[in-house]
């Protein structure tokens, strides 16, 4: 079974429509053995940093999440849920899960015309393959939200970039794990399709 | 870089598709679930829905249509209309639409933009304004100002520094709709979209007046408006949504084309 992590961070339930709509079974879990006994792993998000690690301490799902990610099975972050894989957030300067080397910057643009938070649909440029790309291509559009932005310390963790105002990383993938900073259940039918390719991905790159 | 957004507005009433002219003359159009299902196909990027249901004891039917349209639509959505407390926002997040929209109750109540945004975040609460063009004075000295009930209660409130507010309050995007044009199919309202997209630093969606492609091409650009809201031109199969991002594609305005 897929399970959503709650960790009180958004709509979790769009992401549950979304999985069901790809015919995929999941199911919504705040519990760290469910977590831990799931197939894959979706932890979407939106609101603060600050509050999404803290709930995830109270509840223990950052240890359940760690030990999820060693054991190599497939693991999806999305919007929020991408940054707190990294080791570092400007956001509440708030220690995140580590998962993947780097941290989390606000945007500070120099073309003070562009709006923070990004808002909209905006494209991706893909540096790398990654099997849960298979049907999507440099130039689609996606639908962002946010107003920090992952930095990983490793380019080959870098899938795909995106512009506002200059590059930042968009889709971020290290071992079994894939994020993106946009709503891909939120994205029409390109972002449904890297679901639906999550749901069969057997967490090898 | 970011593309420019088209977003369609579904007037929905007792669960049936409306549209108003004027905001007066309504008239009931069709399913909004099917309409949205084939904006959503057709290449659409966003969708608002105006529970404008005027008894308080029909308005679980727009929680039926909103649960519907989440189901089978994957594009941002947002809910207005008789939104007064976060309890009732809540709900309306909770049956699948991903923002909110006030107006009126904002205005009487400022202070529910702050609990809404506290409650769900800045970015899923959308201010809508209802403007009225009027003569400049001392209240107002932008010489537009707010009303409320269906653009017929002036509120003795300047558009402006009300947009200007309502962002300081916690609102994450405006909707700029001008009474003045609404449902004239003459074309936006630029003046007034350009005068609040320069002061505020949120996304403002400008609104009323839609009626040729020209329209749009105008408020975007000119109007600095970072989308544009049509309802008529595609209600009644005038126009279509892929027809009308192309044709602003081929007159330079960035706009997601790629979606099937």
């Amino acid at each position: 079974m897929l399970v959503i992590v709650d960790y009180d961070a958004g709509n979790l339930r769009s992401v549950l429509r979304a999985c069901e709509h790809e015919g995929i079974p999941a199911c919504i879990s705040a519990d760290p053995q469910e977590i831990m006994d799931a197939d894959r792993l979706i932890f979407p998000g939106v609101g603060s940093a600050e509050s999404a690690v803290d709930t995830l301490h109270a509840r223990g799902l950052d240890k359940a999440m760690r030990d999820f990610f060693a054991t190599g099975k497939p693991m999806l972050g999305i919007c929020l849920g991408s940054q707190i894989v990294l080791q570092k957030s400007e956001e509440g300067h708030r220690d995140c899960l580590g998962l993947v080397e780097g941290v989390v910057e606000k945007f500070d643009l120099a073309d003070k015309t562009l709006k923070v938070p990004h808002i909209g649909w905006n494209e991706v440029e893909i540096l790398r393959p990654h099997p849960l790309l298979s049907r999507i291509e440099s130039g689609d559009e996606f639908y962002f939200v946010h107003s920090y932005f992952t930095r990983p310390a490793n380019a080959e963790d870098v899938y795909g970039v995106t512009d506002y105002g200059g590059r930042f990383c968009s889709m971020l993938g290290h071992k079994n794990l894939f994020a993106t900073q946009f709503h891909l259940e939120k994205s029409g039918k390109k972002g449904l399709s890297i679901l639906a390719e999550f749901g069969v991905w057997d967490g090898c790159v | 870089m970011l593309s420019k957004r088209i977003i369609a507005c579904l007037d929905v009433r007792e669960g049936q598709l409306a549209k108003s002219v004027k905001f007066v003359d309504t008239r009931d159009i069709g399913d909004p679930i099917a309409k949205a299902k084939e904006y959503y196909e057709d290449g659409l990027d966003e969708l608002v829905f105006y529970d404008i249901t005027a008894s308080s004891d029909k308005r679980d039917i727009m929680l039926d249509v909103v649960e519907a349209v989440a189901a089978q639509v994957y594009i941002p959505f947002s809910v207005g209309g008789g939104i007064r407390t976060v309890e009732d926002a809540n709900r309306l997040l909770w049956a699948g639409a991903e923002k909110i929209n006030v107006n009126s109750a904002a205005v009487l109540r400022p202070e529910l933009i702050s609990e809404c945004a506290y409650a769900i975040g800045n970015q899923n609460v959308v201010l809508s304004m209802d403007i009225k063009q009027v003569k400049v004075s001392d209240t107002i000295p932008s010489g537009y100002e707010v009303v409320i009930n269906g653009g017929r209660t002036p509120m003795g409130l300047d558009a402006l520094a009300w947009a200007l507010q309502g962002e300081a309050l916690g609102a994450g995007e405006l909707v700029v709709n001008s009474i003045d044009a609404d449902g004239t199919k003459a074309g936006y309202e630029i003046n007034l979209t350009r005068m609040i997209a320069e002061a505020v630093s949120i996304p403002v969606i400008a609104s009323g007046g839609a009626g040729k492609p020209e329209h749009l091409l105008a408020v975007l650009t000119e109007g600095k408006a970072d989308a544009a809201l049509v309802a008529s031109m595609l209600h009644f199969g005038e126009y279509t949504v892929s027809g009308l991002k192309q044709w602003l594609h081929e007159h330079g305005v960035k706009v997601r084309l790629k979606y099937a």
